[in-house]
């Protein structure tokens, strides 16, 4: 039989305000443990919590950007159960009335694009940091109490490929609303991820099971591609596949059952009475969504507006907003009106070059003056395409401006004929039999032949020149 | 000076005194001191005594101008205080001493008033109308030793009854100020829920407590809220509004005033004496030119099921902290809870939440935790804790429309005067009908107070309740000030 699995993803996202949720205490990443708590957020009997105001807006911002409805009546309730990196053993959460409701994330697929739809956002405090010592374990409160944004997804995935761009597209967004800094590493987005499958044309969802300890967006796609597999497999065999949480392990690329349904929690959610229920004014979200910035959507088609890029091309450039603008800026500054030649080059070398470095464009910390100053080579045929990637790598790793590589490497091009026909006739000299192959039509033989001149002269010859000159000389031979 | 036996003095009293250097703050100390030593051994107000000094908080930049400067006030133990012990009677929070005040606490001091270390005694968590419930042992009743003293502030309304006391804070989510108060002879006022922060209460019911104060004289009571009240925001549920100077209530005639008699409040099950007594408290109320009508408040039935629903699943949620992992007690292993998913750790993390939480939590609450968690559990949820809420507002909708033809509301505070000590004990269900007078007030939100309305004739005290709609203080203060001035109550004594 053939199955069509049907994915559902709960994505936490810590949101960046100066203090936590309902305290006073600083957010701040990597302090000593147990520095930053406070009555509040160590649940202390007799300490109320209070309401950041900033997070709520922060999370009237993400719900906007995802086109949600931001409910008008919302409140907490207390998710309750005991462990001990939760200091009153009940979370501070949101059950029936979220703050927001029906968003959605747009993808794009090799079959077109696909809108994905986000079942709500809610806000919520985050737990503490056990830490497993020889034989006992500790407690770090520091996280107790971060603010949380939770977004759930409809079961609106099918694919593991399809989950693994729903999160890229929605980080790319939150990367643009710089309400979080999304680092999956920091634990400040974080992902869990509903699987079922079931026999093709069938509507009815199948069994699900909840995939936990997904570490990265890699993580995702592998522990789905993995957990179809098995569902497909004990499905195939006759099994019945039970409702349940699983872990995914990293290591051994697999997941394993970690709790059943039979054993599932009764969560006892309740209004929670220290923080009585509010109103957003309609007011306030249009507000926030007036001052909302540009999203990767929008920029992308102003892009493609304004400088003349190709959709792909303008869809890879605004993934990230950092590179973004610093792409946008770089076209800007561009004096010449087709901008295809800027866009190629962050779009190729320099984008490879930040893939080698496993960084964004910015962080190859590459000033658009530095990049356009190389371009500038290019563009008056000072240089090749080729020459330019080599003095790229060079300027990233050295941090030297491409006019002192050019200079001190001597890597100004041969467009001169005289000396470029040097090389030529010593190429035709020792190479007869691709000589031989290009008079007999072997169009591919000349571009062996322009590859043996560059290598002569270091990369260096025009090769527009070098072309002409030559197929010019192969067909006086 | 202590000659003067300073220790029946009330706090407005002492004030005047201390104004005119007639005594000072330390003469007021020592007769209290002698005091407690002279009847703490009948009464047992007080927990972790242990027959020494008595032991104030420092008084933070002496300001002469506060308004209780230089009061000693005694505090329930379910009220933190920065780096004294604070307990809740409960064996469970044993050695918990607050890293911080208690917003009360904090404007008190402000406020001048020196705070007792050793606190008052309650029953655990405030679970209870009796004080036989606390861990330290039972209250007894200045006027009646055999009995108890009511509950759960039992101890605040014993004190200031005993004279042990000049002034006391109770708290009140049924009852457990008025109640006790009644019992006593004392003045005690449930404020409206957000008039007076919570934060630093130790909570029971969260969405019904409140704390208050308890003291000898309405001006005492008027006095103490001038100075506890106000929005405080580290409580969200704390109310934005201005404070009136409440003592300016005080001594205002109540002519042409008109009150409420509840029906449905006199039900079998109240004892005629108090019949008696509230009907001539009546008759006096009429005697100064008011007037009363009977009306009805239809959903009074409902008041004792919705309550023991709400307040034990809140109740149950509040005490998921006590668990023995950052203060207080703790029963069991100290090892590694949760390994790489080692079963026998976890284990262990469950057995030191067993015995810490069954050896801690005493009888009383943990009978309410267990409610609480099933009206809260999956499937009972819409039930119980949804319909509770519903009937809720009904009966709070019953109090906004009386209030829109009256003044306050007058009531019994207790179908009966003190019980004696053991009486109700193994009666649980017993024990909460005899809230059915004071819950409703805190089900609306409303303020209401206890103001000594008589004696029985075993010469035990009954306390008069005058309900006023929310923020309406005030009026409270207006016509218990009144009745204060008209009756004789005031001036008898318990004999120790």
């Amino acid at each position: 039989m053939n199955y069509e699995p049907v994915i559902g993803l709960e994505v936490h996202v810590q949101i960046k305000t100066k203090s936590k949720a309902f305290c006073g205490c600083s957010t701040e990443f990597g302090a000593e443990p147990n520095s930053q708590v406070c009555p509040v957020c160590l649940g202390f009997p007799g300490s109320l919590p209070v309401l950041n105001a900033s997070f709520l807006d922060a999370a009237i911002k993400v719900a906007v950007a995802l086109g949600c409805q931001v409910q008008e009546f919302t409140k907490f309730d207390r998710k309750h159960y005991f462990y001990p990196d939760l200091p009153k053993n009940y979370q501070i959460s949101q059950y029936d009335l979220p703050l927001a409701l029906n968003g959605f994330v747009d993808i794009e697929l090799e079959s077109g694009a696909k809108r994905i739809r986000v079942k709500r956002v809610h806000l919520e405090e985050d737990a503490g940091k056990l830490i497993h010592a020889d034989k006992m374990s500790l407690v770090d409160f520091n996280r107790t109490g971060m603010p949380l944004l939770e977004i759930v997804s409809e079961p609106d995935l099918y694919s593991p490929q399809e989950a693994y761009e729903y999160l890229n597209n929605l980080k790319s967004i939150l990367s643009y609303l710089d309400i979080s800094d999304c680092d999956m590493e920091k634990g400040s987005l974080r992902c869990d991820a509903n699987i079922s499958v079931r026999p093709k044309g069938e509507e009815k969802l199948g069994i699900k099971s909840e995939l936990k300890n997904l570490n990265s967006f890699r993580a995702v796609r592998d522990s789905l591609t993995y957990e179809i597999e098995r569902q497909v497999g004990a499905l195939g065999v006759g099994e019945k596949i039970i409702q349940e949480t699983r872990l995914w392990d990293d290591k051994e690329s697999k997941t394993y059952s970690m709790r059943s349904k039979g054993e599932a929690k009764d969560y006892r959610y309740f209004p929670d009475p220290d923080l009585p229920p509010f109103i957003i004014k309609f007011s306030k979200v249009d507000e926030i969504r007036k001052a909302l910035p540009e999203l990767p959507k929008e920029k992308q088609v102003r892009l493609m507006r304004d400088f003349g890029l190709s959709e792909y091309d303008a869809g890879i450039l605004v993934f990230s907003k950092k590179d973004a603008e610093y792409s946008e800026d770089c076209m800007r500054k561009y004096p010449k009106e087709n901008k295809k030649q800027v866009a190629n080059l962050l779009i190729g070398p320099l984008l490879s070059e930040a893939n080698n470095r496993n960084c964004r464009l910015v962080g190859l910390d590459l000033s658009a003056e530095n990049l356009l100053e190389l371009i500038d080579y290019v563009d008056s045929n000072k240089i090749s395409h080729l020459t330019a990637k080599i003095v790229l790598t060079e300027m990233i790793d050295t941090k030297k401006k491409a006019s002192v590589i050019i200079q001190e490497k001597n890597l100004v091009q041969i467009s001169d004929t005289s000396s470029l026909n040097i090389s030529i006739e010593e190429v035709i000299k020792e190479n007869d039999k691709s000589v031989q192959d290009f008079k007999n039509g072997k169009e591919n033989a000349l571009m062996f032949l322009v590859g043996q001149v560059m290598k002569k002269t270091k990369g260096k010859a025009n090769p527009k020149i070098l072309q002409e000159l030559l197929r010019g000389r192969l067909k006086d031979a | 000076m202590s000659c003067q036996k300073l220790y029946k003095f009330s706090a407005h009293q002492l004030r005047e005194k201390l104004n005119s250097r007639e005594i000072k703050s330390e003469d007021i100390l020592l007769s209290l001191s002698e005091r407690i030593r002279e009847t703490e051994s009948k009464v047992k107000a007080y927990v972790r005594l242990n027959g020494q000094n008595l032991k104030f908080s420092s008084q933070t930049p002496a300001k002469t101008d506060g308004l209780l400067n230089g009061i000693p006030i005694s505090i329930k133990d379910n009220i933190c205080t920065e780096g004294m012990p604070t307990e809740c009677c409960s064996k469970i929070l044993q050695g918990f001493n607050p890293p911080y005040d208690a917003t009360v606490i904090r404007k008190l001091k402000e406020a001048g008033a020196l705070i007792l270390e050793t606190k008052l005694n309650m029953d655990e968590f405030a679970f209870g109308s009796s004080t036989e419930n606390s861990f330290f042992g039972v209250t007894h009743n200045p006027w009646n030793l055999a009995c108890v003293p009511g509950g759960s502030s039992g101890g605040s309304a014993a004190a200031v009854a005993a004279d042990e006391a000049i002034a006391a804070l109770g708290s009140d989510t049924g009852g457990s100020i008025r109640q006790p108060a009644s019992f006593c002879g004392v003045v005690g006022l449930k404020p409206t829920y957000g008039r007076v922060s919570r934060y630093g209460l130790i909570a029971f019911a969260s969405s019904l407590d409140q704390i208050g104060p308890l003291t000898k004289d309405v001006r005492d009571c008027a006095l103490v809220m001038n100075v506890i009240s106000g929005y405080d925001p580290m409580d969200s549920t704390s109310v934005n509004m201005a404070v009136p100077d409440y003592t300016a209530s005080l001594g205002k005639d109540i002519r042409g005033m008109k009150f409420a008699i509840p029906k449905e409040y006199f039900v079998e099950g109240m004892d005629p004496e108090i019949k008696n007594i509230f009907s001539e408290a009546l008759e006096q109320i009429k005697k100064l030119g008011a007037t009363y009508q009977e009306v009805s408040l239809p959903n009074t039935k409902y008041a004792v099921p919705v309550y023991y629903i709400v307040a034990t699943a809140e109740a149950s949620s509040n005490l998921s902290r006590f668990d023995g992992v950052q203060y207080g007690l703790r029963i069991g292993d100290r090892g590694q809870v949760a390994g790489d998913r080692g079963q026998s750790a976890e284990n262990r993390l469950i057995d030191m939440y067993n015995k810490t939480r069954g050896e801690g939590f005493g009888e009383e609450a943990k009978r309410r935790i267990i409610l609480g968690t099933f009206s809260l559990s999956h499937g009972y949820y819409d039930a119980y804790y949804l319909r509770a809420l519903k009937v809720r507002t009904l009966i709070k909708n019953d109090f906004d429309a009386v209030f829109k033809d009256f003044d306050a509301i007058l009531a019994p505070v207790s179908p009966t005067a003190a019980f004696k000590i053991g009486e109700k004990a193994s009666d649980p269900l017993k024990m909460y009908l005899s809230d059915i007078y004071t819950i409703s007030a805190n089900l609306a939100g409303i303020p209401a107070i206890s103001v000594p309305g008589g004696f029985t004739k075993g010469k035990l005290p009954v306390g008069l309740q005058i309900l006023a709609k929310p923020f309406a203080e005030e009026v409270i203060f207006q016509v218990a000030s009144a009745y204060e001035q008209a009756t004789p109550w005031y001036n008898e004594e318990p004999k120790l």
